[in-house]
């Protein structure tokens, strides 16, 4: 059975305050963070982009699986802002790792769940023997217009997750529930995405994944009460604290993912960097449900079982990494995000 | 002239209504009526419909056919205008309803407003709305209908010395009676103390100072008399329609503390119904944002002028006080579709005169008014009904 047999995360160590891009918009800073429940989000330096971000995160999840990156077989990166329109990433990524070249490549977009895609192709390959190992990252440098709401939440970061066998980590199961929703969406050649409003809420998040994880109970026999942790995709800090009330779950099991309040959401990285957070802290025999979201629209829903191999591992430390941090103002966090050039 | 009545009234929910089309907010809230009146389709003579923006909202003109279309009456070829007056355009779809009755041309007609308006997102909104205000003067110079308000609010503080927290309770209140109708946008009761602190739209007034952008239709059947007395033994009459316009900007007004086309209306309407303000048991009016209100309770006068604030405060304009006002949430708390605003005011007064309108019922409701308002006060409406 398809299992995780490493992970890594990386999030840029920049970090702009939500009063800080308010006050240049004349808002509330108090209304906007109580609103959406964050504080600040992460930027990426200047030298750093959705390839830079996955190779880092590949990088750590070799070394925590401790394999021969010969043996990765497959890699799928997932962004909404690879650095080329036509050129993979997961080539770039692939070469760095040296991975290369009996491999499979791809760069997927899903707009933030395309990682998750990633990993339940990945689960398929090996699953099915076509592979020995799989590589599946979900990456994002994410574009808000500035003056946007959603340049209080758009940041930087990424995980990657190599699929094996016989892993820390055994994946169970996974469904996925899949909608053509238009609330969230960047045209080719525009530089900023356009959205809905509050039409992202209810008829797009909360209905995705609400159905996805009702379909993966369902499936497994599991209720809430079933698991340690619960990882949903994080557009900001109220959103999945809701939708797991309106699932049935406590504060208690999302806290350990819950990073978005302190790092922003990282679209693609968003799900998958909250999920390399609680492999930092699970322990053998512990039950993890993971539910992305992804806009335009559908939810992809893992149930996880932690093994004995995870004692053995090196945990990444995530939330130490995340507490290495440098505040930038304004016109520092336009000129790393590159609006002068 | 006719005395003309109301025989069935119908609305949709309004709200975000992502999953109902344009056509189908038509189609739901006229079949409704029409289920309401108990008429067979074939008995109608024309219809009014008022609309605001349907062309910039959802692409939309020519609503007319398309009310015709849904209600299954095209082969009966039956006239049907779509009406235009901002925010107002629902009470002219009433007002002109009302008068095709009267008159004798017609006998039973549907008056109708619909506006589908978060299928465009906030900007839009802002814009299309600013369309009822004047392009050339105000829009262009980036004036938009809350800075507008935000100036009569500013003016009538400074004038009377109406604070914060009066308007705050405007919408305190309106909120609360929406709390009990099923088919309010907001069914959520609120504080001064939210109001003060949600987010400064235009100074003073905060975002639940303001009415939101909805969806929703609302219908109505009138018919003579004579022939509502066939349908329906709860008979609600027209006592009096009135419509005043005014200078489509408001800079080119005489006052600013006041909506002279409202206090012109309400004064010909009062005059055709024999009746003064005094003898009204409840109002719908048009409360767009909080000041709107304190100022058409004074337009209309309900208390005296520069007293609307403080009225409000007191509870004079609460559902069990002197003169409830917006027992159905208003604008505020009900949503506010802008072209379906006119009827649903409409529906709100002959539910409460017939006696149904439940948990927020007003006792021995005899006479009730709408006050429905287009632009900062470029159009105005007013509508009075009686039991009979």
């Amino acid at each position: 059975m398809a299992s995780i047999v490493g992970y890594g995360a990386y999030v840029p160590r920049y970090r702009i305050k939500v009063e800080e891009i308010a006050k240049i918009w004349g808002k509330e800073a108090a209304s906007i963070s109580s609103g959406l429940y964050v504080f600040e989000k992460s930027v990426p330096g200047m030298d750093e982009d959705t390839a830079t971000i996955s190779v880092e995160a590949a990088r750590r999840a070799v070394k925590s699986a401790g394999i021969d990156p010969k043996g990765i077989e497959a890699i799928y990166v997932g962004s909404e802002s690879h650095p080329y329109a036509v050129k993979p990433t997961a080539t770039i990524v692939a070469e760095a790792i040296e991975a290369t070249p009996v491999l499979t490549a791809a760069d997927y977009e899903f707009a933030c769940k395309a990682g998750t895609a990633g990993l339940q192709n990945c689960i398929a390959l090996v699953d099915s023997n076509m592979i020995q190992y799989g590589m599946a990252i979900g990456t994002d440098v994410s574009q808000a217009a500035p003056g946007d709401a959603l340049e209080y939440t758009a940041a930087a970061g990424g995980a990657a997750f190599i699929v094996g066998k016989e892993g820390i980590a055994t994946i169970n199961d996974t469904v996925s529930f899949t909608t053509d929703t238009p609330d969230f969406w960047r045209r080719e050649g525009s530089p900023y995405p356009g959205h809905g409003g509050r039409f992202t809420g209810e008829p797009a998040y909360f209905k995705h994944i609400t159905n996805a994880a009702k379909m993966l109970m369902e499936r497994c026999g599991t209720k809430p009460s079933d698991y340690d942790y619960a990882v949903f995709h994080q557009p900001n800090g109220k959103f999945p604290s809701r939708v797991a009330k309106m699932l049935g779950f406590e504060k208690e099991q999302i806290k350990d993912s819950l990073l978005c309040p302190w790092i922003g959401n990282t679209y693609s990285g968003s799900s998958m960097v909250g999920l390399a957070a609680v492999m930092d802290v699970a322990q053998p025999d512990q039950r993890i449900i993971v539910v992305s979201y992804g806009s335009g629209a559908g939810s992809d829903a893992f149930d996880i079982t932690v093994t004995d191999k995870i004692e053995g591992i090196q945990r990444q430390g995530i939330r130490e990494m995340l507490e290495d941090k440098e505040y930038v103002d304004y016109g520092t966090y336009m000129k790393l995000r590159g609006e002068f050039t | 002239m006719r005395d003309v009545a109301i025989i069935g009234i119908g609305m949709t929910e309004f709200g975000e209504l992502w999953e109902k089309s344009f056509r189908e907010l038509v189609a739901e809230a006229g079949v409704r009526a029409i289920m309401d009146a108990g008429i067979e389709g074939e008995e109608i003579d024309a219809m009014y419909i008022g609309g605001m923006s349907s062309g910039m909202f959802v692409g939309q003109e020519h609503v007319g056919p398309l009310a015709v279309e849904v209600a299954g009456l095209e082969d009966l070829h039956i006239p049907a205008t779509r009406v235009e007056g901002a925010c107002a355009s629902g009470g002219i779809a009433l007002h002109q309803g009302y008068i095709s009755v009267a008159s004798g041309m017609y006998d039973i007609v549907v008056v109708g407003g619909a506006e589908k308006m978060t299928d465009v997102a906030g900007g839009s909104a802002t814009n299309i709305l600013a369309s009822a205000s004047d392009r050339e003067w105000e829009a262009f110079f980036g004036a938009t209908f809350p800075g507008l308000y935000a100036l009569m609010a500013t003016y009538h503080m400074h004038k009377y010395g109406t604070t914060p927290e009066q308007l705050a309770s405007v919408a305190v209140k309106n909120h609360y009676n929406g709390s009990t109708n099923p088919k309010a946008q907001f069914k959520r009761k609120i504080t001064v103390e939210d109001v003060l602190k949600s987010p400064l739209v235009a100074d003073p007034l905060h975002l639940l100072d303001c009415s939101p952008v909805s969806d929703g239709a609302a219908a109505a059947i009138l018919a003579p008399v004579e022939v509502a007395k066939k349908y329906t033994d709860k008979l609600v009459r027209i006592k009096a329609s009135a419509m005043a316009c005014d200078t489509l900007s408001l800079h080119g007004r005489e006052r600013f503390d006041a909506l002279p086309a409202a206090i012109h209306a309400a004064k010909k309407a009062y005059e055709k119904a024999g009746v003064g303000p005094k003898d009204i048991d409840l109002a719908e009016v048009h409360d767009c944002f909080t000041i709107a209100e304190i100022i058409a309770i004074e337009d209309l006068g309900f208390v005296e002028r520069g007293r609307g604030g403080p009225a409000t405060e007191e509870g004079i304009t609460s559902l069990h006080g002197e003169i409830p006002v917006n027992t159905s949430g208003g604008l505020k708390s009900k949503g506010h579709p802008v072209g379906a605003t006119g009827i649903a005011q409409l529906n709100e007064i002959v539910l409460q005169l017939r006696g149904e309108a439940g948990e927020r019922q007003v006792k021995d409701a005899q006479i009730g008014l709408t006050h429905n308002v287009g632009g900062s006060g470029g159009t105005a409406v007013v509508n009075i009904m009686e039991v009979i």
